[in-house]
């Protein structure tokens, strides 16, 4: 017996850990999974229903347009935040003095809840003393900036903040693929007679190929998961113009006890998740092989 | 014609000189090897030369014309380096290719160029791989490409063979050397490899600390190092320094190793020295290269001693052996077909002609 | 290229250069300041409105400068008015927020750790297969896993406390932690651990004697990581607790959205600062940690 522990500790250490994460990651998606196809309603039922819940969640008004803000957050999320993200990077990577200062600025809305950021952005959004005030002091007296209790543009609003929140991250990622390359590929551009703007679009942006992929991996998943700045914005409102899958799914189990559905709205986002992670996966892991 | 001359040069990073008043000129269609340890500044010369490091004092000039303040791209230069510095997003031929495409040069000269330079380099085949197809000597090869085909005034080299494997290495310091031989276009060459130095540069320029510790010709840097540094980092293994001194006696000059209660006296009657009047008494030392204690008599002047082995390593062709002189360890290189035996005394002549005697206080050549 | 350039079109060209590079650096520095701006505005606007009072903030606009500090806002959201019900105040949750973390980020960090250091100095055969496993759990998106959740907390009875909350964030954590700690020891030579163990030092010995005392960098990341993450967290404090139990994103949530009484800005803000300020003296104090944590366990969000 001692013998045998002996050799086998390294596995009995890992144990508890493999175990934890068998049972409440992959034994509860499971679970999650099965449930989706039971007509479960304020508690779990066991007997199969098909794919019910799946028809009743995409026939479901709400439920689209969920799917619809997450699709117009997560391009414009996307879009922005690598733009904004690529750009201060570059610019941080001149030689700038008080670099680290601002390289502190950009990134400290990273350390904040999304929470936080949320209550911020819903003082500075708020339709009668917030930036519409502020613009009419400044001597625009017509200024109207209503998008946070407007039912078309409450989806920008999330984004102006999930930008503010996530883009000095992006930056980061840049910056650190940037500083990754050797400085001898610049020098013998600089030889070869290219600008500064030549450098960047024709060398070194090719070369952050894998910088790209790795944050569009990091912000879709942030968005598919998107749920606390939402709560905190706007809760979904104006109406439901700014739900969300992660809210659509907390929502249905929580306040409208609809288990069933819910578990089924759960899986739709799981598998979205899935499917931009196991690429994702994959390839890091091969990365990894070859060097 | 001078093609390139570094005056009064230096250059510090912080409170660090990194150079110190650098002087060079070399001529047109010669080879200079910048030689150092690390950190002694060759790269930074080399970098300075290019107009990738900005300069404290002095001035560069490429044929005549102050360069100092001018880009590199408008130098008329092109550069190897180390880690190649291709372009991994573009492929061979863009590689190439791409300094002339951003002068502007037309299309067809541009194709010409490329098709010359290829075939030359034997890099035909490759043109449309990315540079994370090739092996090391293909990228080097690519490197070596893409500086040709701008047809530069001055080609600049920073450790351009450190990256190979040892055989590729001395395949490639052929290829440079021959590559310059069909050329003759200016080279300046920056390594850390002694018989890189001296296989393939006209010219060489030994740096320590920032200073140019001798800029001469192969032979004269081995034959006649201007001081300790030069003599003990040229050869391997490094040329002895013995410790002794000075004694002069009418017109007889001679050196007297330490320990050895004026027994063991070396004539140096035949030694050139730089200036002839020493003082006797002074501090030096005498230098002699391992190759240059032989186990037989072949001159005349050669010096006689018994030394005892203690110890042999052999490495295939020859064999190294550490003698005990006067207490003092001395190297002595022979055939690995010379039967030596360690803990034994045996027979050795130093070749007077071969020598090299320092001054102890100011490591100079005397 | 080939030609010799004169001296003269040297001079023109260095002089050229000169200009354009002194306005692309001017360009270059308006463009930072200006995002500058945008990420310090809300930052400035939170801590201007919490040191208003309400009648100057209805007065005046977002960036006015109050025109006395006015620090009551503050000690409200900390410490309540004083009157009993319906009087909520950050005290009790920022307390069950630091009850919650620090168990939560100890636990976490240790097991991390000894897994990342089996997978990495005892391998076997299949252990990128057991990494890959829990690798995983990084990604998922915990929607997926809410509904088991919360009933097997109610099973074992430690729904809607503080306990359950660590019991979520330890497991949660796991994979983050063994990422970390794995991808650290992967990067320790492993002569190191031979060496120890010609010397007969045994699995924990290497583990406690060896390991841990080189392991400070990591740990640092990973505390940061792991604070920060629980400490921000709202998904599994809002599901699995409520009313006294909750942690204090939750509390700050419920706190600006009640609409018992009228709005009072200055105290929301306040009270959003107040949440925020524990992740954010730690981003400024270790900064370099918390940015190579972001990097390595790049994909949660």
């Amino acid at each position: 017996m001692f013998k045998w522990l002996e050799k086998n500790l390294p596995k009995v250490v890992l144990a508890p850990a493999v175990g934890l994460i068998s049972w409440f990651v992959y034994g509860f998606i499971l679970w999650t999974l099965y449930i989706s196809f039971t007509n479960s309603k304020i508690l779990p039922k066991y007997e199969l229903w098909g794919f019910g819940q799946y028809t009743k969640l995409w026939a479901s008004r709400k439920w689209l347009i969920a799917v619809d803000n997450l699709l117009i957050f997560t391009a414009l999320f996307l879009i922005f935040c690598i733009v904004i993200g690529i750009i201060l990077a570059i610019f941080l990577d001149q030689k700038i003095r008080a670099e680290g200062v601002l390289r502190t600025i950009y990134l400290y809305p990273m350390a904040l809840s999304f929470i936080v950021t949320g209550t911020a952005w819903k003082w500075i959004l708020n339709p009668t003393l917030g930036l519409q005030k502020l613009f009419i002091d400044m001597g625009f007296e017509n200024f109207t900036f209503d998008w946070l209790v407007n039912r078309e543009m409450a989806i920008y609003t999330i984004v102006i903040a999930g930008v503010w929140q996530s883009a000095g991250f992006i930056m980061a990622l840049f910056l650190a693929g940037l500083r990754s390359i050797e400085d001898e590929i610049v020098k013998a551009a600089k030889i070869d007679g290219a600008n500064l703007f030549t450098v960047y679009w024709k060398i070194l942006i090719p070369m952050m190929r894998p910088v790209f992929f790795t944050s569009f991996v990091v912000l879709v998943h942030i968005s598919i998961k998107s749920y606390d700045l939402i709560v905190a914005l706007t809760q979904g409102g104006p109406g439901i113009s700014t739900t969300m899958p992660a809210l659509y799914m907390t929502q249905t189990a929580f306040h409208k006890s609809q288990v069933g559905l819910s578990a089924a709205s759960a899986m739709m986002m799981f598998m979205a998740v899935a499917a931009v992670i196991i690429p994702y996966l994959y390839s890091e892991l091969r990365r990894e092989n070859v060097s | 014609m001078i093609t390139l001359k570094v005056q009064d040069l230096s250059k510090n990073f912080g409170s660090t000189e990194v150079l110190k008043k650098i002087n060079l000129e070399i001529e047109e269609g010669n080879f200079l090897v910048l030689l150092g340890p690390s950190g002694c500044g060759k790269s930074t010369l080399l970098n300075i030369i290019a107009g990738l490091e900005t300069i404290d004092e002095g001035t560069v000039f490429i044929d005549d014309y102050n360069v100092s303040e001018v880009e590199p791209k408008d130098r008329n230069i092109a550069m190897v380096f180390q880690s190649y510095a291709l372009y991994p997003s573009m492929n061979v031929k863009e590689n190439m290719v791409f300094g002339l495409k951003q002068s502007k040069t037309s299309k067809e000269k541009i194709e010409e160029q490329l098709k010359k330079v290829s075939s030359f380099l034997h890099v035909d085949e490759l043109l449309n791989r990315k540079p994370s197809q090739l092996s090391g000597g293909q990228r080097q090869r690519v490197a070596i490409g893409r500086a040709l085909v701008r047809e530069p005034r001055i080609f600049l080299f920073d450790e351009p063979l450190s990256n190979l494997d040892a055989k590729l290495r001395v395949e490639m310091r052929r290829e440079i050397k021959k590559l310059h031989q069909t050329l003759k276009t200016t080279v300046v060459y920056v390594t850390h490899d002694q018989t890189e130095a001296m296989s393939l540069g006209t010219n060489i320029a030994i740096m320590n600390h920032g200073v140019i510790q001798q800029y001469d010709t192969p032979e004269n840097i081995y034959n006649k190092p201007n001081n300790t540094f030069v003599a003990d980092f040229i050869g391997s293994p490094s040329m002895n320094l013995i410790n002794g001194q000075l004694a002069k006696e009418a017109n007889n000059v001679s050196f007297i190793p330490e320990g050895s209660n004026q027994s063991g006296k070396v004539s140096l009657n035949n030694y050139n020295f730089v200036k002839s009047p020493q003082e006797s008494g002074n501090d030096i030392y005498f230098g002699i290269r391992p190759e240059h204690i032989h186990y037989k008599k072949t001159n005349d002047t050669d010096f006689e001693v018994n030394l005892r082995a203690d110890l042999k390593e052999y490495v295939g062709h020859e064999q190294i052996i550490t003698f005990n002189y006067y207490s003092q360890e001395i190297l002595g290189k022979f055939p690995s077909t010379v039967k030596i035996e360690t803990g034994q005394e045996m027979k050795l002549f130093f070749d007077l002609s071969q020598i090299s005697v320092f001054d102890k206080k100011t490591n100079k050549r005397i | 290229m080939s030609a010799n350039i004169s001296a003269t079109s040297y001079k023109q060209l260095e002089q050229k250069s000169k200009l354009k590079n002194m306005l692309l650096r001017w360009f270059l520095y308006f463009v930072l300041i200006l995002f500058a701006s945008y990420f310090i505005f809300p930052l400035y606007v939170m801590i201007v409105t919490s040191l208003k009072t309400m009648p100057e903030i209805r007065q005046g606009n977002l960036i006015t400068w109050p025109s006395q500090l006015n620090f009551k806002p503050w000690a409200v959201a900390w410490g309540g008015r004083g009157y009993g019900a319906g009087d909520t105040f950050l005290r009790p949750y920022f307390w069950n927020s630091i009850k919650m973390v620090v168990p939560a980020v100890v636990a976490s960090t240790f097991i991390g750790a000894m897994t990342g250091y089996v997978l990495t100095k005892w391998r076997f055969k299949g252990d990128s297969w057991i990494f890959l496993f829990l690798l995983f759990g990084c990604f998922i998106p915990f929607q997926a896993i809410l509904l088991p959740m919360a009933r097997t907390l109610g099973v074992l009875g430690i729904s809607n406390s503080i306990l359950g909350l660590v019991v979520v964030h330890t497991v949660y954590g796991i994979p983050f932690t063994t990422l970390f700690f794995r991808n650290y020891y992967v990067s320790i030579p492993n002569e190191l651990i031979k060496a120890a163990r010609i010397d007969g030092a045994g699995f924990f010995k290497i583990f406690f004697k060896i390991l841990l005392p080189i392991s400070a960098p990591i740990i640092v990341v990973t505390v940061i990581w792991q604070f920060t993450q629980i400490w921000n967290d709202f998904l599994f404090g809002s599901t699995f607790s409520f009313g006294e139990a909750a942690p204090i994103q939750v509390a700050l949530n419920n706190m600006v959205l009640s609409s018992t009484s009228v709005k009072e800005y200055n105290v929301d803000m306040a009270s959003a600062i107040i949440a925020g300020f524990p992740t954010l003296i730690v981003y400024v104090l270790a900064g370099k940690y918390f940015i190579r944590g972001l990097t390595s366990g790049a994909v949660k969000g």
